[in-house]
């Protein structure tokens, strides 16, 4: 029977944006996901054999896609999106 | 203690455990997070994107009658049949497809409270197999759009003393001090709200496990801001989804008779030329 396992999550910070790393285990895999703090969206993701794999993997996904984003709009200060 | 207005709208972990092989009974999972399902779900559960399945995906709007229609005749669900949503993050886009099947008439929806982190987090059982149902026919039996707003409605609601607008962002995205939560692509020209709204962010609708606050705290957490069951009630966030979360707490869960979801919302209203912005908490 498959079911989660280890599953745990915390806060984090990235490039100054807060974030929640959620971790936990299915089967033989390892998942990680890096959201948002606010709304909780998933702002990265990934999957491997072991915990340190998938977590360090997920968190530069996140700060690849949280650094590509973080460009002022006009008269704007702080984050604006451009692509996903 | 007060009760919610319709509690058959919830259903526990546990209940989903026990009834998801009932034949009348159809769990859905609908995810923020699209790759989500695959991880593991509960047995037998769907998934559907909401990306790909819940919306128009040429222009924008919802799903149409045709394709509801065919996404729940294809997924073996008939109009009698209890369509159990459950999805990721307090149940953010259960709550939009719970509030598009609500539009088009269909009877029995509920949400499994806590959604897929409790069920995570409980370390209940999960498959990788995606089912293939048995086809039916299903018949959209109407439509209620009195469940939506769109934008003249709010912009002549906006002068109404009788309206409470509810901006269910996140504080920055309200103050305008961002255009959009970090890491997400629907953005806008302008950051700020529509002027007269109350900042009160979705999530606070919510414990840390996922599950609604109780019908007490809400009833306070509303209230508290002037949100009253006497006032015609629109939701608005940035494309309508938490907004569907809010709509469902203040329709369902306290039993609001006049509350929309404002789809087109801050990313329609913060592009528009010319609409008033009020910035600041």
């Amino acid at each position: 029977m498959l079911k989660t396992e280890d599953y745990a999550t915390a806060v984090r910070e990235i490039s100054g944006v807060k974030i929640s790393v959620t971790r936990y285990k299915i089967g033989d895999r390892y998942y990680c996901h890096v959201a948002n703090l606010d709304p909780g969206a998933t702002i990265a993701r990934a999957e491997a054999a072991s915990r340190d794999e998938a977590e360090q993997a997920a968190l530069a996904k996140a700060a690849n896609r949280l650094g590509t984003n973080r460009a002022a709009a006009p008269g704007e200060k702080g984050l604006s999106s451009t692509a996903r | 203690m007060a009760t919610y207005s319709n509690p058959e709208v919830l259903v526990s972990t546990d209940w989903v455990a026990q009834h998801k092989s009932d034949p009348t009974v159809v769990v859905v999972e609908v995810d923020v997070d699209t790759a989500a399902y695959n991880e593991g779900h509960v047995s037998g559960a769907l998934g559907w994107n909401w990306q790909t399945q819940l919306c128009d995906t040429v222009q924008r709007d919802i799903i149409s009658k045709s394709a509801l229609e065919a996404l729940l005749s294809q997924s073996g669900i008939g109009n009698d049949t209890a369509i159990i949503l459950y999805g990721d993050n307090n149940n953010w886009f259960a709550a939009w497809a719970f509030w598009q099947l609500k539009m088009y008439g269909h009877k029995d929806v509920r949400i499994m409270n806590g959604g897929r982190k409790k069920w995570l987090a409980e370390g209940r059982e999960l498959s990788k197999e995606t089912p293939s149902p048995k086809a039916v026919k299903y018949n959209v039996a109407g439509f209620d759009e009195s469940y939506r707003a769109f934008l003249k409605q709010v912009q002549s609601a906006m002068k109404s003393p009788g309206t409470a607008l509810v901006d269910v962002r996140s504080p920055d995205e309200f103050t305008g001090k961002i255009l959009s939560p970090p890491g997400l692509p629907e953005t806008c020209q302008r950051g700020g709200h529509i002027p007269g709204a109350k900042s009160i962010p979705w999530a606070q609708a919510c414990n840390d496990d996922g599950t609604f606050k109780t019908p007490d705290e809400l009833q306070a957490l509303y209230a508290g801001k002037g949100v009253t069951p006497d006032k015609n009630v629109i939701a608005y966030c940035r494309i309508g989804e938490r907004s569907s979360h809010s709509w469902f707490v203040l329709k369902y869960l306290l039993g609001y008779p006049n509350v929309s979801n404002y789809d087109g919302s801050w990313t329609e209203w913060g592009n528009l030329v010319g609409a008033p912005v009020e910035k600041g908490a």
